[in-house]
Formats: C-alpha cells, structure tokens, sequence
C-alpha cells in the first residue's frame, strides 16, 4: 500500500510501486493535464511538483513523471497541473496567456508546473535561474521567445516573494500561485504514516535510486519487479567534508551537488559543469551513483570524479571495501560490482586553494544532451610547473577513460605550448573511439584534442594557443 | 484577446485524443512494423502474438475489407503491407489487445520471415536507376543556354539539405467509435478530416456518410499530420469496425519517429551566372528529392521547390528541373515550407559561393537581384507590390547592418577563438495550394436565439492560432463582440470536403468563406431591421452590437434583432463556400499565376562560432516582416518566432541518422535534438513592414504559418560566415545541418562529411 497526498487528497494506492506515476495519474486516476511526450524524461511534458517533508516545512522539487516509479513517493505531495488551477488563473497561467506563451498547448502544463515550482523555490528570481527551472521542457511550437517574455512578465509581477523566505507558501498563496490547501500539508505530510512497502520473497529486489536511467531502459521490466527504494535510507544521502576528504552519499542528487555552496568554493567551474548535465528536471531526481552505475562511456558525473580521483564504498553480502574509480570501470558497460553490492558512498580529496580545474563537454545540443566528448582536468601548478595532473575523457572508449598516462606526463613539465602539444599526442594513443550516433571516431578524436587544448585556455589563460590549431 | 483555447491550456483543460474519455470496452492496437527496408514477404507467424495476454485480435491486409490504399496524389502505398515491403517500419499488422502494454507485447512476438532486397537510401541513385515517383519536371524562362555566355562569371556546386522530424509535441493518434447504422466515429489529431474520412471509407469499403472524422485540436503538426495522421485512424477504423468496439491507437514516440515521414532531404547540383555588375542572369539547377518509399505528398511538394527556385531574386533566365526519387526510408511528407526551403537554400548557397569567389559580401549580390513589381517568375506569374525590396532595406537601416559589419570584422581580426558571423536572409513565399483545386472552403454559421453564435469551418487548430482569427473577422462581419462567438470542432458532418489545414491557407480559406456566410445572414437581419425603422437595408448597420440607421445608432441591439429575426421566422443560419479568385496553372506548358499573392520578408542573423571547440550559436534574428494588417499581433508574432527557430534547427542541430541497413537511429528526443530554452537565439526581434497592402488575403492579413521558417535558412550561413573568418571554407559542396561534427570537419579544412 502506497500513501501520498495527490494535490488536495490523501490517497492510497495497490498499484505496483514500480509503475510510473504518469500511468497511474492517466490511467487510474484520470488526470489527463500531464501529457505524455517522450517517456524518457527529454520533453518536460509529463512535469509534476514532489513535496517532501523537511525541517522547516515542505521542500518541492520538480520530476519527470515518466520516469518516477509510483512506490517512491510513498509519505509525499504530488502536485500536477490539475492542484494548481484555482478558480481563475494563477498569475503563472495569465502571464503565458498575456504573452501567447501557449500554442498547441500540449507543452503548456508542463510549463506552467515547472514555473510555479520555480516561484517555490528558488532563491533567485534571475532570468537565468528561471532558465534553469524550464530547462528541461520541450516546446516545438513557440521557439520559446514568448515563454521568456511570459517569465519576465511574471518575474516583475511578483518580485516580493523573496522577501520572506519562511513564509514563501504563504506568500504564494496569497499572491494566488498556490491554492490555499498548500498551507496545511506539512502537518498533513506528518500524519501520513508511510510502511516499507512489502518485499516478495521469491524475488531479489532491485534497488532504485532516482530512477531517471532505469526507468528509461527498463520501466517495463520493473513495472511488476520488487524494488528497493534507496531514498528511504537517509544514511545514504547528504554531502560531507571529514578533513580533507569531501564524502558525498550514494543518493545525493545532482541537483544538490550543483547547489552545494562548499564544492562550488573549491571547484569554480563545478557550478557551470553541472548545470551541463541534463536538465534541472532530472538533476532534481538523478543520483551522483545512479550516474556511476549507469557506467556510460560518456557520464558527465564519472569524468568528472574521475580527474577528482574519487573512490567509491561499496557495501555487500561480505562487509564493505572502497574501490578507486579509475579501477573501478573494466569494459562497455561492465564494472567492479557484485550481486547485492551497492556504492554507498563516493569520496574524493577536497581539491588544494589555488587547484585549476576545468571541464569541457560538447554535444549535438548544448543543455539536456549526451556529450560527443567531454573531458575534466586538475591541475596543481607551482611557479610555472604542473606539479599534479589528472585528466580524463569520456566518449572515446568502451567506459569512463582516465587518461593515465597523460596524467602521468604533466607531472613536473612546464606550462607551455610544447607541453600541451606533446600531451595532446598521447591522449590520442590512450583512447579507441567508435563511430556512433553521436559522432564519427574521427570527430570524437578531433574533439578531444581541441577540449584538451581548451583546459588550458580555461586553466592558464595567458598561453597563447591558438597556434595548436589547424 | 486571446485564443479561444488559451486559457484552457495553462489550465490543461483542452483534451487531445489520447486525454478524451474513453467509452466503457475500448481496445487498444499497436502497430507491427517491418524490420528490414526492402523484401518480400515470405511467410509471416502471428500465432504466439494472438495467444499472448490480453489480445483480442490481429489485423493484416487480408483483412481490409475495401482497398488497401492510402496514396492520395498517387495510389502506391498500401495501408498494411501485403507482399513486400519498401521501409524499416512500414506498417504489416496491427495487433488489439485490452490495453496498449498488452498489443505491445505482443507485437514483440510476431515472428516475419522476409526475403531480403537491396535497399537504396540515395536519391542520385534511385534517379540513375529511373526509380523515380512521377515523371520529372523542368521549368524555364528566357534562355540558359544562351545567357552562359554573356556571363562574366559563373559558380557551380552542389548543395544537400538533410531531413527533419516533425517533433510534434503530441504523438500520432486515433479513437474509432463504431455506432449504430454503420456509422464510425473516428477522432484524430489530423489536418485533412476529409482524406482520413475518404481513406477510411476506401479502406472499409463504404460510402464516406458512414465516417464521421471530428478534430478538437492538435498538439503541434508542421505539415506531419496532412497525409500521415491517416494511417493510424484508418488502421484504429478497421480494427473496430471489424471488433465492432472502440479501438484507440497512440503511437508512442520512438514509433511516431520510426514509422512516420519528415521533411525532404535534398541533393542539389546548381549553376548560377553573373554579369560584371553582380546581377544575376542565368541559373540552372536539377533537384533530386529523395522522396521515400511512397508519393504521399512529394509531387506536390517538388512543384513549390520548383516555384521557389529562385526566392526573392529576378533571374531573366532561368532552367530548373526537380525528381521525386524513390528511396527505401518511410516516405517524406510535408512539413512546414513544404519544399520551399530546400529550394531557397540552394539559392542562398549559390549567392554565398559567387560571393566567396567574388570576394564580395553576400549582401551586395542579394541587393542587387531582388525582385521587383512585374519581374516574371520562372512559372510565369509576375510579382505585385515592392515587398521584398522595402523589408530589404528597411533590415538593412533599421539593424544597422553596415556598422555592425564592420564592427564583427574588427572583432574576428582580434578575437583568437570565439568568431562572430552575419548574414541577411530575404524571403519570398507564395500563398495558396499549389494543387488549384483545393483552394476552396465551407463555412456554417449559425446564430442562436441568445444572439450567441456558433461557426464551424474546416480549419484545424494545432496552435498557429487560426481559431483566434476566424473568431475576430466573424465578430468584425457581425458587428459583435468576440466574446459571443465560439468557434467548433472541425467535423466533416459539419462542414464537408474540407481541404487541408495546411499550405499557410486556413485562415484566408475558411475565413473568406466565414465571411461570407455572416453576409448572408447580414443582409436578412438589416432587411428586417430596415423594416423596423421604415428605412431600407442599405441604409442598416450593424456596429457594436447595435443597429445603426445612417450615421445613428438606432435604438436595437444585437440580441433584441436576433429575437426578432427568429420570431418573424427568418433563417439564422448559412452556409457559404469561397474558392480562391485568378488562380490558375497549367501544367504542361509549366506556366501560370498559381498564387493569390507573395509574403515577403528579410531577417539578419548573427552567429557566435567558438573556432576551438567547433560549436556555434545564434545570438539574435532581427526581423522585419510582412504579414499585411495583421489580425492579431500576438499570433502573428509568435508564428514567426516559431517558424524561425524550426528552421535554424532543420540547418543546424536536427540530423535524422539511420543505420546501413536504414534503420532510424536517431529515434528519440535523446538522440534527436530539437531547439530548447538554452538553443533558441537569446534575441529575436519581428518588426512588420509598415504600409502593408495585401490584396487577396482575408481583411488584408496574410498567411503567416511557413513564410518565415525560411529565415531560419540565414543562421547556416551566419555561422558560415565566422567559420571563414577562420580559414576558407570551400563552397563547391555544401551540406547542411551544420552540425558541431561538420562545423569542426570545416574548420580542420575537410570537406562537410556524408
């Protein structure tokens, strides 16, 4: 039995909690304002708000509920389009409707909950952020100039509800973009008592973290299968710094990476370099191990931790070890994981004051697309020497490249263009990529070397580089 | 005022098919489609699909009752493939179960053992081969053959546009409701209910009284759902006139992108000839368009390639001859431009090679050869009104183009890496169907007691806001608020032999034909108010919901006339048909006026190229339009933003890629990319052309859905202009889109790749 407040009721529910909310919302429960666009989370259309409850209140976010499996919001408010109407229209609604925003209307509700979201709970009303709250929605009709002049319109409109960051469902209500039944769902979340949904016996269960990757690949399969919901095991979540080590748990969110205010202090590109993985939509869900698990040769999270060089625990049947990530991959799709293991954790060194680090992704699209190629490098110079280089690649291997012998190389060279040139000639030798849809091998190779030249724009902005290219 | 549907879109009250209820027993099907791009069928296993859970039965050709015939234009493509197939996806079975999840998985199980042909993907190849749709068609001017040599130079090359998926925000879909007396309800997302009422009842084999086709709206078409929203009802139609239960079929989308057509790619060889003063005196071009396994609409679309060979230039000599080149890919429809922007393309890619070869900008050639009031179009059609002149020059004064120019040069000269590029695209688009003989609308208007007003005509909704302009010139015909009119359904009960929304036309057909059937329900109500005031009709207007006699308004208002009317037992309501005036073609001798009129424009472009990591975007498109007295600013505008970010990304991020074999691997919005938030140029700016004259567009607004997509075709060579800031970029073959791969091929100075 699965219980969660759907807009206004309190509902409980049989259905396998594997199924993804979008079924359950059209067809069980007759809610047609969510559209089905794609089924894997690339259109937005399918939008809803999950509320959970936090210290001070209720914390929403928004998802995919394409890709949410019914069995996770178990203790939650789900909000859809239909528990945003109001009598009128919420100010969200007249501004799109004063701006044209909307033409076929199929994208429309998708949009309109992604904007309310956005009014919950950004810090920010910068058009910028905005952005980032739409990001992930499709629209084919509008070429989305009108939508931004909806946003600037309501931005304007209601630029006091930062004023009172506690109070901001208040606010909103008020302002009639939430109905009044949002006021009391913290204590209605409170007297939801939520129950470990029953495991079957015969069936080991599988564990799903956001699900942003399994139900994309797999949401038949797992629609009837047991699954393990990890958001559950609070022990698996949140960011930490235990000396010198930054420890970030399985289920933290991509989301809450980009946001979190200590990495972004020692990383400055880390905040642009995630905002470049998928969409605000799914880094709302996806999770930092989902990503490694996942083992794509092109994860943007793997390169990323790879030039960290992060280690992962993994805790199993026989007790707990810690694998290094760059031993971690052995194939296309193939890594050091056994049955009943799970990453649970994911560390690497809080990089040193001064560290240059980069990452460079390029693909078809340039927001909520998979990387042709993407690459990160760290850098630790002193008086015009690298003293330590990691460097890694995605893309053009069978699984997450660790460059390890161009890493190897920088050590104690000079900062030069000879230097940059002699390493883009052994990161050629270190990789074997493969004609795909995403670029022929001659491109992906091509690629390569030119974002490992852009490291070094990014890193030591004063050479002078541009003699490198053809 | 808004659209009549807008408020029930923010609030996602509007239904489309696959949110309508559905009756109590309805079935759902799922579509069994071919595995291999051309073959014989040999032998085909549906057994373990018939046994699986849940399935009800399973539909092939043998079970059509009528003809298996979906071809409109040309009859060659069966609903349901009987021997052979010609396309990766081409529909065999169709496969109805109690639910979706169900047909589907049974789908799976349907085993087919097909004897394997060679495919041929290559329109060049399919034309050397003579494998070509219709016969091909030349159109000329003047004298090619004897202009070449007064030519001071001449550019050749060839130039390859690719395909481009519809991306329709809601997938293809189809509710079929059999009912009493043979009659089949079909709703459907479509922009022809009348080819889907004719194509079911050639399929059923009954007279097309019994299909009744109702479209509320659709969720984003572009021309993907003129011919190809119809196989989907015809097959949900079969399989519940056969169940006699209602079948609903949705495709989901890597099927819809997998089994349904998209735009044309192109393959173009040209030649262009210029005098000593840069103006244009002979262009010759042969169009093979690889059409698909099927004509659907190719023919069609080929004649406007061929019509809009030449865009918004004079060329006094002029020879073009176009293909419909058979090819084993599903078979390309319509979208958007429908071939006008293949054909413009390689007009603006001729201009740029004589201009890189001239070393001259671009600008100055397309300066010179615009068209001008009575230049001769190469199907013999003269142009009217200077538009394409003054949009021209007001661009160029009002976006500072010189200046900034200059400016971008000065910036290219210093800046190692990040580029910037400019280029001017002016458009030339012709308004009505090519095809004569559909240009023609019904229109039913009826008034009720309340003075309310009901109007249905056969213009489909599918978010270019056709609904909110038939609503304002019937309030303005009669002299009421909008408020008061509502604006139905299309359905062919209502309104019969509807031609397609589509061709840019549905407000100018079904709102000329609106008006005049509030005429004529006009002239019966001033009659009786003339009585009333002992005047004659002549002297009766009907203004602000008041009647007024002369120059004063009269004591009767709207609602207490209608009374009246009623009462005295006079008709409230009419119906009214409109066909297009002067047009005419003539095929054989490939000369006429088949347009109303043009729609003329020029918008500039600029490009930002990062030269080190190979990628591009466009900054701003600035744009000055002609959309005549526009009815609605706010729809006219949003057209235009639309229809410009559709096609900067046909030219740059939106690469259809099929295996060898010809399988679609770029089947999902993961691996197809279409513009998003971050994509769409931070910019764009749409000034219409002031002074507007639009003689032959209803209440002198024109046309606005195509037009300006062929703006988007000024982004490919904005960015080609940074690229050549880097090193020259060769112009004897140009390939679009102009992906981040062929951007960096480019600047490595390879050739654009296959």
């Amino acid at each position: 039995m699965i219980r969660f407040i759907l807009n206004r009721d309190l509902i409980s529910t049989t259905t396998a909690p594997g199924t993804t909310l979008l079924d359950l919302l059209r067809r069980e429960r007759n809610l047609k304002g969510t559209k089905e666009g794609c089924r894997e989370g690339d259109c937005g259309a399918c939008t809803v708000l999950v509320g959970s409850r936090s210290p001070d209140g209720v914390q929403y976010r928004s998802a995919a509920s394409c890709l949410l499996p019914v069995g996770d919001l178990d203790g939650k408010h789900l909000v859809t389009i239909e528990g945003l109407n109001g009598d009128g229209l919420s100010p969200v609604q007249q501004a799109i409707v004063d701006e044209g925003a909307t033409q076929c209307g199929f994208c429309t509700p998708g949009i309109v909950v992604a904007l309310t979201g956005f009014l919950l709970t950004s810090t920010s009303l910068a058009m910028e952020d905005a952005l980032a709250a739409v990001e992930g929605n499709i629209c084919r009709c509008t070429g989305y100039t009108s939508i931004l002049r909806a946003i600037e319109r309501l931005v304007a409109s209601i630029d006091t509800i930062l004023a009172d960051p506690l109070n901001r469902i208040h606010t909103l209500v008020e302002a009639s973009i939430l109905p009044a039944y949002f006021l009391d769902m913290a204590s209605r979340l409170d007297n939801i008592a939520t129950n470990e949904s029953p495991k079957t016996a015969h069936e080991t269960p599988v564990p799903v973290a956001g699900g942003t990757d399994l139900f994309v690949q797999q949401a038949d399969r797992l629609q009837n299968h047991a699954l393990y919901f990890l958001s559950k095991d609070l022990r698996l979540h949140g960011i930490r710094i235990e000396k010198d080590t930054i420890i970030i748990g399985a289920t933290t969110t991509v989301e809450e990476l980009k946001g979190d205010t200590r990495l972004r202090e020692r990383l400055p590109a880390w905040e642009r370099a995630l905002g470049l993985v998928s969409s605000t939509l799914i880094r709302n869900r996806a999770t930092l191990a989902g990503n490694i698990i996942n083992a794509s040769p092109i994860g943007d999270l793997t390169i990323l931790l790879l030039a960290l060089n992060a280690r992962l625990t993994i805790r199993g049947p026989s007790g707990v070890r810690c694998v290094s990530l760059d031993a971690f991959y052995r194939g296309y799709k193939q890594f050091d994981l056994n049955e009943g293991e799970l990453v649970t954790e994911i560390r690497f060194p809080c990089p040193p004051l001064g560290n240059r680090f980069n990452f460079e992704k390029v693909s078809r699209r340039e927001h909520l697309d998979i990387a042709s190629v993407n690459t990160a490098m760290l850098v630790e110079e002193v008086d015009g020497y690298i003293t330590k280089a990691r460097l890694s690649a995605g893309g053009v291997a069978p699984s997450p490249l660790f460059l390890t012998r161009s890493s190897a190389y920088l050590s104690g060279k000079p900062v030069s263009i000879e230097t940059v040139m002699e390493l883009t000639q052994l990161v050629d030798a270190e990789i074997a990529p493969i004609d795909d849809v995403r670029g022929t091998a001659h491109y992906k190779r091509s690629l390569l070397r030119r974002l490992v030249i852009a490291h070094f724009v990014e890193c030591f902005p004063r050479l002078a580089l541009e003699e490198l290219l053809p | 005022m808004s659209s009549p549907d807008t408020f029930a879109h923010v609030r996602a009250e509007s239904l489309f098919v696959d949110d309508l209820p559905e009756p109590a027993g309805t079935l759902h099907a799922a579509v069994f489609g071919s595995p291999v791009a051309h073959g014989a069928i040999r032998a085909m296993d549906v057994e373990s699909a018939a046994m699986a859970p849940g399935v009800i039965a399973i539909f092939t050709a043998r079970d059509i009752p009528g003809e298996n015939q979906l071809g409109v234009i040309i009859e060659d493509e069966p609903l349901l493939a009987e021997d052979e197939v010609h396309y990766v996806g081409q529909p065999i079975a169709v496969v109805v179960a109690e639910s979706s999840a169900q047909a589907r998985e049974a789908v799976k199980r349907i085993a087919i053992d097909i004897d394997k042909r060679p495919p041929e993907f290559d329109p060049r190849r399919a034309a050397a081969r003579g494998d070509l749709i219709a016969p091909a068609r030349t159109l000329s001017l003047g004298n090619v053959d004897e202009a070449w040599a007064r030519c001071a130079t001449i550019v050749a090359g060839r130039v390859d546009s690719g395909g481009q998926e519809h991306l329709y925000l809601e997938t293809q879909a189809a509710l079929a409701i059999p009912e009493a007396r043979g009659r089949m309800r079909l709703y459907t997302g479509t922009q022809s209910p009348s080819v889907v009422q004719r194509v079911a009842a050639r399929i059923l084999a009954c007279p097309m009284h019994n299909i009744e086709v109702e479209v509320q709206r659709l969720g984003g078409a572009f021309g993907g759902k003129e011919e190809q929203a119809t196989p989907w009802a015809a097959m949900a139609a079969l399989a519940a006139q056969n169940l006699q239960r209602p079948v609903k079929l949705v495709l989901l989308r890597h099927e819809d992108m997998r089994m349904t057509g998209k735009r044309h790619p192109y393959s173009t060889d040209y030649r262009l000839g210029l005098d000593g003063n840069g103006r244009f005196l002979a262009f010759e071009a042969t169009y093979y368009q690889n059409s698909g396994a099927a004509a659907d609409l190719s023919p069609a679309i080929l004649e406007r390639s061929l019509f809009h060979a030449t865009n918004s230039y004079f060329i006094p000599n002029v020879q073009i001859t176009g293909m419909c080149c058979r090819t084993n890919l599903p078979p390309f429809t319509a979208f958007r431009g429908f071939g006008a922007p293949q054909a413009m393309f390689v007009m603006e890619s001729a201009i740029a090679a004589a201009a890189e070869i001239l070393n001259i900008p671009a600008l100055q050639l397309q300066q010179a050869n615009l068209l001008r009031p009575g230049n001769e179009l190469p199907f013999g059609m003269r142009i009217e009104g200077d538009a394409s002149r003054r949009s021209f020059e007001t661009a160029l004064a009002r976006f500072d183009v010189k200046a900034r120019r200059e400016e971008i040069a000065r910036h290219n000269e210093t800046s190692p890496y990040l580029k910037r590029g400019l280029a001017i695209m002016p458009i030339c688009f012709g308004i009505s169907f090519t095809n004569t003989t559909l240009n023609q609308a019904g229109a039913l208007v009826h008034i009720y007691f309340d003075g309310s007003v009901s109007v249905s005509t056969g213009a489909v909704e599918m978010g270019q806001g056709v609904l909110t302009k038939l609503r304002r010139i019937v309030a303005f015909a009669l002299g009421i608020a909008e408020t008061r009119v509502r604006l139905e359904s299309t359905n062919t009960t209502r309104v019969a032999n509807i031609s397609p929304t589509s061709a840019s036309t549905g407000t100018d057909l079904n709102g000329a034909a609106a008006v005049i059937a509030c005429r004529l329900i006009m002239e019966r109500l001033k009659t009786v108010a003339a009585a009333l005031h002992d005047t004659t009709p002549e002297r009766i207007a009907i203004r602000e919901e008041r009647v007024w006699i002369g120059d004063t308004c009269g004591p009767l208002d709207w609602h207490t006339l209608v009374q009246t009317a009623y009462s005295q037992r006079v008709d409230l309501s009419a119906h009214a048909f409109y066909a297009t005036p002067d047009i005419h073609y003539d095929k054989k001798n490939e000369k006429g006026h088949p347009f109303a009129y043009h729609v003329c424009g020029t918008a500039v472009v600029e490009a930002r190229l990062d030269a080190l990591r190979g990628t591009a975007a466009i900054e701003s498109v600035q744009i000055i339009h002609d959309a005549g007295r526009s009815l609605d600013l706010l729809v006219d505008r949003g057209q235009v933003e639309g229809a410009v970010v559709q096609g900067i990304g046909w030219l740059t991020i939106e690469e259809l890629v099929h295996s060898p074999e010809g399988r679609l691997l770029s089947d999902s919005l993961s691996s197809y990319k279409i513009p998003d938030f971050h994509f769409a140029p931070p910019r764009i700016e749409v000034d219409f052309l002031e002074d507007p004259s639009a003689p032959g567009a209803v209440m002198q607004s024109k046309a606005i859905g195509e037009p300006p997509f062929m703006y988007g075709i000024g982004a490919f060579f904005a960015i080609r202009a940074a690229m050549r800031s880097v090193r020259d970029i060769p112009c004897d073959l140009i390939r679009a889109p102009l992906t981040n791969e062929q951007i960096l091929r480019q600047l490595e100075g390879l050739p654009p790749a296959e």
